[in-house]
């Protein structure tokens, strides 16, 4: 009896230094205002009190507000094109740079600088290339194709938004795509050397199969953050012209801190919560699915 | 043989022309950086033969750069030391305590990675808005912590399972206590997963922006916060604007040179996991 006392002290004792001080720094950060933020979407909230429990109004309310939706549609437009563009590029420079030649280490650190640099950094470099660099280059040069500022209209500021994620993510997933190419023996690319097997058909049927890993990671990397994303929006368009390249966060933040609606507000990231969750798993299950056939 | 050779020159020489594309932003923000707006008006592409260098003394002096310099360094050192150090110990309490409510702890900390920040950020500035501890350094280090625990603990986790049981025995049969172990015995071990949790958290913390701004007022704010002075003077005067932002990226780039290296190694093995 006195025994089993004295190891529960001392299990107490091991919870009291190593996991009481992270789990309650985690818990007060991450889990109250979670549980908080749910409750608070079924109630009359306004950032401080509220008074009574409305029931799925908040809900109701979100989903029948245009621009929320329009929001949605337009984030799953950009994760969509983003998640596309930054793996084919990414790959594509990983091969690059893992050819067998002198320079390409150097060529690394160019793909790799720009997600060093924060998104609102970044935001604000294109907007000048957008806004003034190009439309004037376009003139000297006589090129058709950036002579209007891409920021001033819906779709080409779209576009804006994708070509400067890729630019900033690409880099990134690369290293991921590296190391998984680097991951494969070199016994069995050999091996198919001696088969016969060229170049796309080593790519197609032993490469990227045997990598399968890197590419589950990076599209959830990829989902994730663009998803996520807020920097680069704020600081490349802002969300306009008259707010029609506001993606869900920047909508959220709006509605809560722009127009004072702290219970919409909240419901919309709750549900953007859900749909980010509902995305990356099916992802993830895919791409599971996928490793083990190989 | 000959033919993959001339191939592989082929793609290379791609590889530069991308390369050349990736850097063209950076040379536009460098040359136009020590130009006048007229000049940049004309031709956002020459190298001026005049530079401007109150450009950067009015960069510096908008932004209060030292002092956001200083901030960032700060906040970032400060936060990526505590959530070093929280981390590990948790994860090793985890890997150790084959407890239900071990295995329980551990999946609610891999559920909350995918927890987008803005799900989070309304109830947590209502709640800590009307405690009264928003705006200042130390509750954003807290922050920080909080946000970032669940990932490196889970980066951990991975490694101290492959370490031996028998270590933490022999250890104890020596008389040193758990926490002893830990400190002089399986921590050590775990420097290669140190350097993956403190590049990859250093680099999101220096970087960001939708927390600090959340949290910090003027005099403790960070260099993304101030940069953002640029967004509304842009149409007025982008020589100073590039000005800004070059400066604004040199520190990271510098330290990116200094750990080139370990940055990339961080980062894979941070990815495999």
């Amino acid at each position: 009896m006195a025994s089993s006392t004295a190891k529960k002290i001392a299990a107490a004792k091991k919870f009291g230094i190593f996991a009481l001080i992270p789990l309650a720094i985690f818990s007060i950060v991450l889990i109250v205002p979670f549980i908080r933020g749910i409750y608070f979407t079924f109630t009359d909230w306004d950032g401080f009190d509220y008074n009574n429990f409305v029931g799925f109004d908040n809900y109701a309310a979100s989903l029948a507000d245009e621009k929320f939706w329009a929001a949605i549609w337009l984030t799953f437009a950009y994760v969509a094109a983003s998640l596309i563009l930054v793996n084919v590029v990414a790959f594509g420079l990983a091969l690059i740079v893992t050819l067998p030649l002198r320079g390409t280490t150097f060529l690394r650190t160019f793909f790799f600088v720009p997600n060093l640099i924060g998104g609102v950094i970044l935001g604000l470099i294109w907007q000048f290339i957008f806004g003034q660099a190009l439309p004037t280059i376009s003139e000297t040069f006589e090129l058709p194709i950036f002579t209007e500022n891409w920021l001033l209209s819906t779709e080409t500021a779209f576009w804006s938004l994708v070509i400067v994620t890729v630019w900033q993510m690409s880099g990134y997933m690369m290293i991921i795509y590296i190391t998984g190419l680097m991951s494969i023996e070199k016994d069995v690319l050999e091996a198919a050397l001696i088969d016969g097997a060229t170049g796309w058909r080593t790519l197609a049927l032993i490469k990227i199969p045997l990598m399968a890993q890197a590419f589950t990671i990076s599209l959830f990397l990829t989902l994730r953050n663009t998803f996520m994303a807020y920097d680069v929006n704020l600081a490349l368009t802002g969300g306009g012209p008259y707010r029609t390249t506001e993606l869900i966060s920047m909508h959220v933040f709006k509605e809560a801190f722009g127009f004072g609606f702290f219970a919409t507000g909240q419901s919309q990231a709750v549900l953007m919560f859900l749909m980010i969750a509902v995305a990356a798993i099916t992802q993830v299950i895919i791409s599971k699915r996928a490793e083990v056939q190989r | 043989m000959k033919r993959t050779k001339i191939i592989n020159r082929l793609v290379f020489s791609l590889g530069t022309v991308l390369a050349v594309l990736y850097a063209f932003p950076f040379f536009l923000v460098i040359v136009n950086s020590v130009k006048e707006k007229r000049e940049i008006r004309n031709d956002p592409l020459s190298i001026t033969l005049e530079p401007l260098w109150e450009n950067f003394s009015e960069a510096i002096r908008r932004m209060d750069y030292w002092q956001s310099l200083i901030n960032s360094i700060f906040i970032t050192t400060f936060s990526v030391v505590a959530i070093i150090i929280t981390s590990s110990l948790l994860a090793y309490y985890l890997a150790r305590n084959n407890s239900r409510f071990s295995s329980i702890t551990f999946v609610i900390l891999v559920a909350s990675m995918i927890v987008p920040f803005q799900a989070l950020m309304i109830p947590f500035v209502g709640l800590f808005g009307s405690l009264g501890i928003l705006s200042s350094q130390p509750s954003l280090v807290f922050f920080y912590v909080g946000f970032g625990v669940a990932m490196s603990t889970f980066l951990y986790h991975g490694f101290i399972k492959n370490i031996p049981f028998e270590l933490d025995e022999a250890a104890s049969i020596d008389g040193a206590s758990s926490f002893m172990t830990f400190r002089k015995i399986i921590f050590p071990m775990l420097s290669p997963v140190t350097a993956t949790v403190a590049i990859i958290n250093a680099l999101w913390i220096w970087n960001d922006y939708l927390l600090p701004s959340l949290v910090l007022v003027q005099d403790d704010r960070t260099l993304p916060l101030r940069t953002y002075v640029f967004y509304g003077t842009y149409t007025s005067d982008y020589g100073l604007a590039m000005a800004g932002l070059l400066i604004s990226m040199i520190p990271i780039i510098i330290f990116y040179f200094m750990m080139q290296k370990r940055i990339i190694a961080g980062i894979s093995a941070g990815a495999v996991k």
